[in-house]
């Protein structure tokens, strides 16, 4: 039974050079949020590392402070009076290709989720999410990369996981790829982008190269199986 | 539920329609009843040119005044316009029109082959007219009451019924004596026909208005009884646990698990099909399901916090209730051993076997060192998994935190080669 019980991979690895940041400055950011509470909540937890720019609480609103101030990103709550956060993004996505949009909401609906990362976000966290987390997912999206919180990773795999089938192309926009579903997996499993790289041998910039790979494909594929899904899993 | 209320079909993308559009009649700007500003609105077109082509299909046959009467009586006035006082000039415009709805009704007769015999021209345009005032002034009445209107244009209203019945009556009488002097025993079947029908239309307003409170009365009673079930769960659930939550202040561990499990169980009725439409709710449980519920537990005894995330799915048979007491020691391990970290919890379905890992971020251990008071976690976890087909591997470093994974086979009985310890 003893030999059941091993060490895994995870010890023997060499520490990897921690990434240089690709952004000097704080990171500009609104906050989209209904709730003012948790606006003060967030900007509080943000604290130093980020530069709070603009507060909204509604999509109108919202529209409006991203346009006048245009940040480097904006978090966005998805349950928004004036139409959701998909309204939001629907309006200015196209227009100001600059500014990046993480989505933040307490839903854990597949439908939700789905719908903004469709509408053009880079990144869907909870707001369970710790300070240092937040603070590091803004700063992840506004380098260009996705941010997956486990729950995401989860939904995209079950997404994509109707067929056995993978990708034999990176470019295939239908599948995910061998090295993408085993990055996906580890981040379900509630590991680290640092974690990932570490697992699975690869730097943490590849990691994040797999994860927007994942996101481009969530966005643009029109795979049958991914409507299908995303219906069957329209619960209420 | 109202997240995803205007997501009826096709795909989640779709950004949210505005809801269906509606015709109304729109008395604001109206001449007689609001159908040709109503339809133009609707169009977005000129009113003008509405009213035009009706005039056009009207003396092409009359269909423009049938066509009318029916928008008249199907399409609902919209309850949110506003009604233009009353005055003289209004009132000459309604002749006017009124007017020419006589002409146009008399074209129609004529196009049916009935001929212009003023003995039975003359009468039935008596009870058109007739009938028109009547259904304009049930408009009347019943803006009058979504306006709460005073009582001062009550009277006018009254003899503006009166006049109403009075014309159908007359004409009705004067089609009647026609029909009995013709004489025959048709005569009498005729009278009959003239009766019922004179009554029908005299009272027809009234009908129509009674089917349409009673279809409002029961969709405000649907929307009643919706709003009593959410505040009574708000009551039953969210209110009490805030209330218990304030109680326990002092003690954070209460407090989280209270939170959890109001959180869990909110999720549940929001997001999770009712019972009664179609839910799994009674037969025998899924995975999915299975692990929540045990997740779930394990929040409840040890005030932890557990994101479960599970990719497929499949019922939970003989096979997996092994791998999912597994699953719970293993939480319960990470709980004990690693509180106040975060505690995932993912598993996957895939057509050979499931598999599941706990993770937590605790301080970890040295797996080589076995410490005695792991035993648990060897004889719960990894026995009970060996013993029934399936394989546990446990990893840890000190500082980082302990995974469990937990492996069983769907196929046959034999412990498979573990494929992912490679990783």
């Amino acid at each position: 039974m003893t030999d059941q019980v091993h060490q895994g991979g995870d010890a023997a690895q060499t520490e990897q050079p921690p990434v240089a940041p690709r952004r000097s400055g704080p990171v500009r950011v609104v906050l989209v949020d209904d709730h003012r509470m948790f606006r003060t909540g967030v900007r509080a937890e943000l604290g130093t590392a980020v530069d709070v720019v603009g507060e909204a609480e509604d999509a109108e609103q919202a529209v409006a402070v991203i346009t006048a101030t245009r940040p480097d990103v904006v978090l966005l709550d998805v349950h928004l009076p004036g139409g959701g956060g998909r309204a939001v993004l629907a309006a200015l996505v196209g227009t100001l290709p600059d500014v990046r949009f993480l989505a933040l909401s307490v839903s854990d609906a597949p439908e939700d989720v789905i719908a903004v990362i469709r509408g053009g976000a880079r990144g869907y966290v909870t707001k369970s999410i710790t300070g240092p987390e937040l603070t590091m997912a803004v700063r992840r999206v506004a380098d260009g990369d996705a941010v997956f919180s486990p729950r995401l990773a989860g939904f995209v795999l079950d997404a994509f996981a109707a067929t056995t089938e993978v990708a034999d192309v990176d470019e295939d926009l239908d599948r995910l790829s061998q090295r993408e579903r085993e990055v996906l997996r580890l981040i379900a499993r509630g590991y680290t982008y640092k974690e990932v790289g570490k697992a699975l041998f690869i730097s943490v910039k590849t990691v994040e190269t797999h994860v927007s790979a994942v996101l481009r494909k969530l966005q643009l594929s029109n795979r049958h199986e991914l409507t299908r899904w995303a219906t069957a899993r329209r619960l209420v | 539920m109202t997240t995803t209320g205007n997501a009826t079909a096709g795909v989640p993308v779709a950004s949210g329609e505005p809801p269906a559009r509606r015709l109304y009649r729109n008395s604001e700007g109206r001449v007689l009843a609001g159908v040709a500003r109503g339809l133009a609105d609707h169009l977005g077109v000129d009113p003008v040119a509405v009213r035009v082509a009706f005039v056009v299909m009207a003396a092409a046959g009359g269909a423009g005044v049938a066509a009318y009467g029916m928008f008249w009586v199907f399409a609902p006035q919209n309850p949110f316009g506003q009604a233009r006082p009353a005055d003289r000039e209004r009132d000459l415009t309604m002749a006017l029109a009124l007017g020419s709805l006589a002409v146009g009704g008399l074209l129609l007769l004529s196009a049916l082959g009935l001929g212009l015999r003023p003995g039975l021209a003359v009468p039935l345009v008596a009870v058109g007219v007739g009938v028109v005032i009547l259904w304009r002034q049930a408009d009347d009445d019943s803006r009058m009451r979504w306006r709460q209107a005073t009582g001062t244009s009550r009277l006018s209203g009254a003899a503006r019924a009166a006049a109403g019945i009075g014309l159908v009556g007359i004409g009705a009488i004067a089609i009647l004596f026609g029909a009995v002097r013709g004489g025959g025993t048709s005569g009498g079947i005729m009278a009959a026909v003239v009766v019922v029908a004179g009554l029908a239309l005299v009272s027809g307003p009234w009908w129509v208005r009674m089917a349409r409170d009673l279809t409002a009365e029961r969709n405000a009673r649907i929307r009643e009884q919706e709003r009593a079930e959410v505040a009574a769960h708000v009551h039953d659930s969210v209110l009490h646990t805030l209330a218990l939550i304030q109680r326990h202040v002092a003690d954070p561990r209460e407090v989280t698990r209270l939170a959890r499990a109001q959180e869990r169980e909110l999720r549940g009725w929001l997001y999770r099909p009712r019972p009664g439409t179609g839910g799994d709710g009674t037969s025998t449980p899924s995975v999915s399901t299975a692990l929540e519920r045990v997740a779930a537990e394990v929040e409840d005894a040890h005030g932890v916090a557990v994101e479960v995330v599970v990719v497929g799915d499949r019922p939970l048979d003989d096979r997996l209730v092994p791998l999912r007491d597994a699953a719970r020691e293993a939480l319960v391990n990470a709980a004990k051993y690693a509180p106040g970290t975060a505690i995932s919890l993912y598993a996957e379905v895939e057509p050979g076997q499931v598999t599941v890992f706990v993770r937590d971020r605790g301080p970890g251990f040295d797996p080589d060192a076995v410490p005695a008071d792991r035993l648990g976690l060897r004889q719960s976890v990894v026995g009970r998994m060996t013993r029934h087909g399936g394989s546990a591997v446990v990893r840890s470093v000190i500082g980082e935190g302990t995974e469990v994974q937990l492996e069983m086979p769907l196929d046959s009985r034999q412990t498979p080669r573990d494929t992912r310890s490679s990783q």
